[in-house]
């Protein structure tokens, strides 16, 4: 019998530990997925952060380090210096990369740092149960904005694609979505463009996937869907922000 | 053997680390170590290795757990404040098991304290300084060559038993031109590390360096393992240097630059009859208690003088237990003991007993 669909080599045959509806097993796959098809597991290194995807170096079969939280660029660079032939990507929640780690991604980008950054933007802190992020959308009841985020004390949500867009540095930087196949095929050719960017040397590359966090949201996995697409979209549009291999055609 | 040549301690622990194997060097600028990074900036590219001035001493040291993760010899250095904000990693690096050296040119604190030399951070740095059961070999020279030598020891010592090693100096050695010399024959490699992620070309399964255990029994064994490798350290790598200690009825107890000074102070009082001596730890971590309970069987009395209030005279005190007196001579923020304030305050202990 033909096989049709099976788990990419690069992904390791155990349970993930993800809340039922969350999307960061689909986000998983689609990396593993490419780095089956570019074929560098055996020289790819993954930098793992402190959030929900705490666990992600048991779930990639490749060599893989955890960092402190925020510090996946900085612990990547490490890594990239060490060996510059070598593939190394991050895996990071937005608490990790655009709060306690902002001067590490800012600076990972000004540096041109030749690694590949995945970005998985949830609006809220999942691990801990729920609290406001750095990219909560205004109104947004958390644990910590029970009364919804509120400018005049909260400030507004950040723009980590359109902020590193305005670095130098930044090779290429896209917002995909998660939602529905449409969205999973592009964030997909998002995601390997990332890594074929890294193998070219053409410096810091960074997806941002919109994700889902239906248990601390507070709705169903198809509901949570829905949110993403009627209050995440229009404050995150979809799209490429950066490309210096648009910019070389030009 | 090179030539004899003169060099500032700072540079001379960046050319020892370069000699010793070291290619990859992260820092942030502060004071009073500038002159160990330029050197780096200067020289690594020459050799084929990297200096990256970091965002921060956060990042610096984060991307020292990177390097050392993926199994190359690798250093950071920096000051007193600097290293407060390199906790976080070394408390990760220490409970990653990777091997690094870390350089605390120590100035005087607290807070942003000022940039004279000091001794003040020996609690940080015996203590652990970052959260958690762990431990650093800490490497504490009082003179250019020994700050040499302890380079090559720092990076044979880390990749020997996986850990973290400090060199703690303070800005006078760091500042401080003397004579040395470099033996190439030290610094021997980093051997294997099959535990390093260097990616696993498809021949071995994956290596993961992490510090996470969620499962409290598997942590606590793991840190009582850990333990026992510091318990081999303990046994092993004490090291300790004696002056005119074999008679000595009153024992100075100084490290780095304090014990120079000490040892001017000694010089005077044996001229003038003082039964004096010194014991000057060489590692700070593992502490030489043993040094001091023997000494604490034949001496009257100890002097513990450090630039700081008061901080290794605690680890003298529990190696003495009591035994005989153990005094305290200190100055801090930034100044340092002459020769004439030793001599006095051992003159005060001792009485007339010459």
């Amino acid at each position: 019998m033909a096989i049709v669909f099976e788990r990419p080599k690069s992904l390791s045959d155990v349970t993930l530990h993800y809340c039922p509806g969350c999307t960061h097993g689909i986000i998983h796959r689609l990396i593993a997925e490419v780095i089956d098809e570019l074929d560098i597991e055996g020289k790819t290194i993954g930098v793992a952060p402190v959030g929900c995807s705490v666990f992600a170096y048991n779930y990639f079969n490749c060599d893989m380090q955890e960092a402190a939280h925020g510090r996946a660029p900085a612990v990547a660079t490490g890594i990239k210096r060490a060996d510059p032939g070598n593939i190394v990507f991050t895996y990071q929640g937005d608490g990790d990369l655009a709060a306690i780690g902002t001067a590490e991604t800012v600076h990972a980008a000004a540096r041109s740092e030749n690694i590949t950054v995945i970005f998985v933007n949830n609006a809220i802190y999942g691990m801990t149960g729920g609290q406001m992020a750095p990219t909560s959308l205004v109104g947004q009841v958390t644990q910590t904005s029970p009364y919804g985020r509120k400018t005049e004390t909260q400030g507004y949500p950040l723009k980590v694609c359109e902020t590193l867009a305005t670095i130098q540095g930044t090779a290429y930087a896209e917002r995909v979505s998660v939602d529905d196949v449409k969205n999973i095929k592009k964030a997909k050719a998002a995601i390997k463009k990332a890594f074929e960017n890294q193998l070219a040397g053409r410096g810091f590359s960074i997806v941002e996937v919109l994700s889902t966090c239906p248990t601390n949201w507070g709705l169903s996995p198809v509901e949570a869907l829905g949110w993403l697409r009627e209050n995440m979209m229009p404050h995150y549009p979809l799209g490429i922000y950066k490309d210096i291999t648009k910019e070389e055609k030009k | 053997m090179s030539d004899k040549v003169l060099m500032k301690g700072n540079e001379a622990i960046a050319e020892a680390a370069m000699r010793a194997g070291c290619r990859h060097f992260f820092g942030y600028p502060i004071t009073p170590q500038t002159e160990l990074a330029a050197y780096m900036a200067k020289k690594m590219p020459k050799v084929g290795g990297l200096f990256l001035q970091a965002e921060s001493e956060v990042a610096a040291i984060n991307m020292v757990y990177g390097a050392a993760g993926a199994g190359v010899r690798v250093m950071t250095s920096s000051s007193s404040p600097g290293i407060s904000l390199k906790q976080e990693g070394i408390s990760y690096i220490a409970g990653a098991d990777l091997p690094c050296l870390i350089v605390n040119i120590v100035r005087g604190g607290p807070g942003l304290g000022g940039i004279q030399p000091a001794q003040s951070d020996y609690f940080q740095a015996t203590r652990g300084g970052g959260h958690g059961d762990y431990r650093l070999i800490v490497l504490a020279p009082s003179s250019v060559q020994e700050m040499v030598d302890l380079t090559y020891l720092a990076f044979d010592l880390g990749d020997k038993y996986r850990m973290p090693v400090m060199i703690i100096g303070d800005g006078m050695l760091g500042q401080m031109m003397e004579p040395v010399v470099f033996d190439d024959t030290k610094g021997g490699g980093t051997g294997e590390k099959a535990w390093a992620t260097t990616g696993t070309r498809m021949a071995r399964k994956r290596n993961i360096i992490n510090s996470l255990y969620i499962t409290p029994e598997e942590l606590e064994k793991l840190v009582w393992e850990r333990e026992k490798k510091y318990d081999t350290v303990r046994a092993a790598e004490v090291r300790f240097e004696q002056y005119a200690a074999g008679d000595a009825e009153y024992i100075i107890a100084a490290y780095g630059t304090t014990a120079r000074i000490a040892k001017n102070a000694i010089d005077t009082l044996r001229r003038e009859g003082y039964k004096v001596g010194l014991i000057r730890p060489i590692t700070l971590w593992p502490f030489p208690n043993e040094a001091f309970s023997r000494a604490a069987k034949t001496a009257k009395a100890f002097l513990t003088v450090e630039m700081s209030t008061g901080q290794m005279v605690e680890d003298v005190r529990l190696s003495v237990d009591g035994k005989v007196p153990v005094h305290f001579y200190g100055r801090t923020g930034g100044m340092v003991p002459s020769p004439a304030e030793i001599i006095e305050k051992i003159k005060s202990i001792a009485g007339g007993d010459k």
